[in-house]
């Protein structure tokens, strides 16, 4: 009888405090276990310093590799030649090509054009708002070639596309240069909304006018939604693109690019270089392409990139989750006696279970304090040598939830098997 | 001795598999994870041609003027216009100099062959082979005096001669290149410095070596274009070959030869004198503006390694850290749980240094497991790295001995290092008090 109202008496005791108090023994404890506090802090400091940035650069590469081009990615195709020795007249060997390309069955339309939304090869103007500017407002890509909003399927937001009959030989307007003309200027061009925003914010692009030479100026005559460059290096200036209606030429510098339904595209490929070959059996066919893998060729560093971070991330995660599962195995079973005498003074499994988890939680709560001055070095650093954007502060919470999520996953089975400790371990000795 | 505390060892490690389990994982991934990045970072950042890199120079020329550089830094186009290149090789400055632009012909068919192909090549002075110390199979390259002479000569690759000739030694047979034919007076042997430091503008940094090779001075005769980079400044008047070779558009990496600081000063003189003189005949309106750069600083000035090698390789070098901070953990934990045999062992006469040695060796059996696990994984990852960098790159990623040796030597000499810390521990154990406590 007595004996049972001391235990209860002891169970008041300490009943009351545990939800509150247990903070207290916590922290002793661990200031005996200076090193490994320290040693499991600085890891949990390191991931997060690596996993917040780590994730920060797979999130910029995604959106580095999701940049629209403004065409119709999975209905285009590509043919690249090049010619033995030029034809005697190029522009009408291009216009042969083209005719006969078009007859092929599941053609939806046909194009010619000197570079491709990242294609890689490009070719860059430089863009004056006047004739006399003495430097050049900024460079944007030059797409030439025959019939692009069509064959792009590029989305004409305002004006109107070019007409067949605006189409200049590229021979004419270079020798009127080269004359010092400016006859048959200013010509007509597209240009995307991105490069009219940047040359005329807050008015209509429509009519106004741009010069690419001293003598060579062009007026807008429509604007597309979206074009890219062909060698976005820069995502500012990434879609700086103009469309001037030269006929090129068949030489190896212009390519046919072919629009068809996604599922005829390597039967048209197929098609098309026979039908080339058919008007010319000697030309070289130097590259034949569907749309996609220009694209995926183009970010295929940006890829690796993205693989490599998240499988190390993956790692990352993995290596220290075990690790804690180990550390806090050795540390219960160092601690049996103890936890039998908590248990034989009354303690109850889930107080013990609680005290491994909370513990736990504190040891993450440190390494994240810590983690989060990393971080944001690491990021500082980064930006000073790389050109990266910093982190930005939303990146550092959702790190801690997660690496408090994992420490708790890792330290559920250690606890577990703590609290199943049995209170008569107090009175064995070892 | 040895054999002894390598026993214990594995005795130890096989006592607590988690534990054991734990750390050989973590140090295996960490030690692949920086290997395999390591592997790719090695092969777009190594010297393409160590013996003579520091003896081969690339000038430049400002023939742009500040207002017009090439990222608005006042840094002298990448290249050299027509002017500007036949100048320095008139001049004849250095020991050896060679101008290098890329093109692209298409092969008659012949032979056996009905069909025409496409190939690319090097146009280039004599001096090209010898200053990249270009091996031959058969022959030998061209002489000054066949630049002089604009012969239609040409030097195969091993792997384009194979093509046209099956291997054969084809010297004095005759190649259709684009209408024109050439006499084959040489075919080297495979020969592909990555990256191609010698014609980076225009092409690409890393990839196949060229088809042929063909005397500049012929290329410019027949009128061929570059296939690489051509780029201009102000207006554009070019009507024809000749007016293009008039203008300021740049198209050819100039290469020298500078044996000695004293020359390399001389040279550098040389290029400040030209310059000079170009801006008194009214050519240049602005102040001299020349840079002289060797291999290894042509490379960093173009940025040759891909910033995402180097970005990878030191996120992955974090993750060995962190691997390793784990591991100091669970070795601690191991070693501190054996607190009482090592209070006997020392009870029984053992030494501090006995007790230092044993576990080291226990750390480094531990470290060996984790770098043959790493090897593995290493293996695994550098064939899985043509899955994910372009071709060309995942090509020069190879495990080859000097890999193999340096992933089990750093698991190993990583996990010694971080097994001081607990070894001392156990080292300092005091015999009395674990005794006293049993």
């Amino acid at each position: 009888m007595a004996k049972r109202s001391l235990a209860a008496l002891l169970e008041n005791k300490v009943r009351p405090k545990n939800s509150m108090m247990e903070l207290q023994p916590i922290l002793s404890t661990l200031r005996r276990h200076k090193v490994i506090l320290w040693l499991l802090m600085l890891e949990i400091a390191l991931i997060c310093a690596i996993v917040c940035n780590g994730v920060f650069l797979v999130a910029q590469r995604m959106q580095h590799m999701n940049m629209p081009s403004g065409i119709a990615e999975h209905e285009l195709v590509q043919i690249q030649q090049a010619p033995i020795a030029p034809p005697p007249d190029r522009y009408a060997r291009a216009r042969e090509d083209l005719a006969t390309l078009r007859q092929i069955p599941g053609v939806l339309a046909v194009g010619m054009s000197n570079q491709v939304p990242f294609g890689g090869s490009s070719s860059n103007g430089n863009v004056m708002l006047s004739p006399t500017q003495p430097h050049q407002t900024l460079s944007a890509a030059e797409y030439f070639g025959e019939n692009l909003v069509q064959t792009l399927g590029l989305h004409l937001v305002a004006g109107r596309a070019l007409r067949p009959d605006e189409y200049v030989d590229a021979d004419v307007v270079i020798k009127a240069l080269a004359d010092g003309s400016d006859k048959g200027f200013p010509m007509p061009m597209l240009v995307s909304q991105a490069l009219a925003t940047r040359l005329w914010p807050q008015q209509n692009p429509l009519g106004k006018l741009v010069w690419l030479t001293p003598k060579a100026s062009f007026r807008v005559v429509g604007v597309v939604a979206t074009l890219a460059r062909a060698n976005a290096y820069r995502t500012a200036t990434a879609q700086y693109s103009m469309i001037i209606p030269l006929h090129m030429g068949a030489d190896k510098d212009q390519s046919y690019l072919l629009r068809t339904r996604p599922q005829d595209r390597q039967r048209v490929l197929a098609a098309a270089v026979a039908a080339l070959r058919r008007i010319d059996p000697a030309r070289v066919i130097t590259h034949t392409r569907t749309y996609d893998q220009i694209r995926s060729d183009y970010f295929r560093d940006d890829h690796a990139m993205a693989g490599i971070l998240v499988s190390v991330i993956a790692a990352v995660l993995l290596v220290t989750g075990l690790g804690i599962v180990g550390l806090a195995s050795f540390w219960v079973a160092q601690r049996r006696k103890q936890i039998g005498i908590r248990r034989a003074l009354g303690a109850t499994r889930a107080d013990i279970l609680h005290y491994f988890q909370t513990e736990n939680f504190l040891i993450v709560t440190f390494g994240i304090v810590l983690g989060m001055v990393l971080a944001y070095g690491l990021s500082l650093w980064l930006m000073a040598h790389y050109e990266l954007p910093r982190l930005p502060l939303s990146y550092l919470p959702i790190g801690a939830i997660a690496l408090w999520l994992i420490g708790q996953i890792a330290v559920l089975g250690p606890a577990l098997r703590a609290s199943h400790v049995p209170p008569v371990v107090a009175t064995r000795s070892v | 001795m040895f054999a002894y505390y390598l026993d214990l060892a594995l005795r130890s490690l096989k006592r607590n598999k988690l534990l054991t389990a734990l750390m050989i994982v973590a140090i295996g991934f960490g030690v692949a994870a920086s290997m395999i990045t390591y592997s790719v970072f090695r092969a777009v950042s190594g010297n393409p041609i160590p013996d003579k890199s520091a003896q081969l120079f690339t000038p430049q020329i400002d023939s742009w003027g500040p207002q017009q550089s090439f990222n608005g830094d006042g840094e002298p186009p990448q290249a050299l216009d027509y002017t500007d290149a036949m100048a320095l090789m008139h001049a004849h400055a250095a020991k050896r100099q060679t101008l290098i632009y890329p093109v692209q012909m298409t092969v008659m068919p012949g032979g056996d062959r009905s069909l025409p192909i496409n190939a690319y090549g090097i146009a280039a002075y004599g001096d090209f082979f010898p200053m990249f110390e270009v091996p031959f199979q058969y022959g030998r390259g061209w002489s000054g005096t066949e630049d002089q002479a604009r012969a239609a000569v040409v030097v195969l690759s091993e792997a384009f001669n194979r093509k046209l000739f099956g291997g054969a030694d084809s010297l004095g047979h005759e190649v259709n290149l684009g209408g024109h034919t050439y006499r084959v007076v040489g075919v080297i042997r495979h020969w592909n410095p990555q990256p191609r430091f010698y014609a980076l503008f225009g092409g690409s940094d890393f990839g196949q070596p060229a088809d042929f090779y063909m005397p500049f001075t012929r290329a410019l005769d027949l009128h061929i274009g570059t296939a690489g980079n051509n780029s201009c400044r102000g207006k554009q008047t070019a009507r024809g070959w000749d007016d293009y070779l008039q203008s300021n558009c740049v198209w050819i990496n100039p290469w020298v030869e500078l044996d000695t600081p004293a020359e390399v000063a001389r040279y550098r003189n040389f290029l400040e004198g030209y310059a000079v003189e170009q801006q008194r005949a009214g050519r240049f309106n602005w102040p001299p503006n020349v840079r002289l750069r060797d291999v290894t600083q042509w490379l960093a000035y173009m940025h040759v390694v891909p910033p995402e090698s180097r970005i990878a390789l030191m996120v992955s070098l974090g993750f060995f850290v962190i691997c390793l901070v784990n591991t100091v953990g669970l070795l601690l934990a191991k070693f501190m749980r054996r607190a009482g045999e090592i209070g006997v062992r020392r009870a029984l006469g053992a030494s501090r240094r006995e007790i230092y040695f044993q576990f080291l060796i226990e750390a480094a059996t531990v470290g060996l497991a984790g770098g043959l696990l790493g090897l593995l994984l290493t293996a695994v990852g550098v064939s899985g790295v043509g899955l994910l960098f372009e071709p060309q790159i995942a090509r020069l990623a190879h495990v080859d001995l000097s890999l193999i040796a340096l992933t089990l030597g750093v698991a190993i000499a990583a996990t010694v290092i971080a097994a001081f810390y607990p070894t001392w521990r156990a080292a300092h154990v005091q015999p009395a008090w674990h005794l006293r406590t049993n």
